[in-house]
């Protein structure tokens, strides 16, 4: 799989918020099918649908060496999403900041030009 | 202050990418900004050493509209596409496509003004994944994440050049 197809796996999995609230149950610690579908009302198979999902976009793994196979998240896939996100946002972040500099110079003309009318 | 002006950036869906910003300033001169040529080409300009060379915008449905870009080191981007909606302060919608791909996304820009701010919604919603994985390619693999890495430096909070540019 190339570094765009696992971004785009990953993007898709985060794309669904209850997949979005299982991670953030899962940042605090690892937990079983049944603890994660606990506070949703949905079905252990849809629960483990999402699961699957999350799984293939490497978002989170489990351990075989329990009955429960407690899952768990995994912070490196998530981080290179982010780390994608983060050039984009800065990126324009750089254009909004001369956008505001030009602004401020629209806003005084406009200011002068009310002005001068006066 | 500084922190309620900051770029939001969220993936709503696997399609989409949707930027929200706010700017301290009416609409109609954020309107301005974004539709007129002169004011396109001083800010709308990527990471450092990039110029903009063309700039033919629209002003009504069905006008095209094209950007080009030159780095100083010769490389060079463009982008066109076709106005489907022009409502002056609030609202445009155009078709994107992107020099060397193959497929186009449709960016929808809202602005929304209360007590003299503005609240920018761009919604860039990609036509396929396809179109968004040839994206994400792009920035990765032509050599723009090099730019980006040093745009990221000079905007890392602490830097004199960062602290600098959050205070603008």
């Amino acid at each position: 799989m190339t570094s765009s197809e696992r971004l785009n796996l990953t993007f898709a999995a985060l794309a669904d918020p209850t997949r979005r609230a299982i991670l953030a149950r899962l940042a605090s610690g690892q937990a079983s099918v049944n603890e994660l579908a606990r506070p949703f009302a949905m079905s252990q198979p849809a629960i483990s649908k999402h699961l699957k999902v999350l799984e293939r976009a490497g978002l989170i793994s489990h351990t075989r060496n329990r009955q429960q196979r407690p899952r768990r998240m995994e912070a490196k896939r998530l981080a290179e999403a982010t780390v994608w996100l983060e050039r984009y946002r800065r990126i324009w972040e750089g254009n909004f900041q001369r956008l505001d500099a030009l602004l401020e110079e629209l806003k005084a003309k406009q200011k002068r030009q009310k002005h001068s009318r006066r | 202050m500084e922190n309620q002006h900051t770029l939001k950036v969220s993936t709503p869906s696997d399609r989409e990418i949707v930027l929200t910003r706010v700017f301290n300033a009416p609409r109609h001169l954020v309107f301005e900004a974004f539709t007129t040529p002169e004011l396109l080409k001083r800010w709308l300009l990527g990471p450092p050493g990039w110029e903009m060379v063309v700039c033919e915008v629209a002003s009504k449905v069905g006008d095209p509209y094209r950007y080009e870009w030159r780095h100083a080191d010769g490389r060079k981007l463009g982008m066109h596409g076709v106005c489907r909606e022009f409502a002056p302060p609030g609202r445009i919608v155009n078709t994107e496509l992107m020099d060397g791909y193959p497929s186009e996304s449709v960016v929808t820009t809202v602005l929304v003004e209360q007590g003299g701010k503005t609240t920018l919604t761009t919604t860039a919603h990609y036509a396929s994944r396809e179109v968004r994985d040839a994206m994400i390619k792009s920035g990765m693999e032509r050599g723009v994440a090099a730019s980006y890495d040093r745009l990221a430096a000079l905007l890392a909070p602490g830097s004199a050049a960062g602290t600098s540019q959050a205070g603008a």
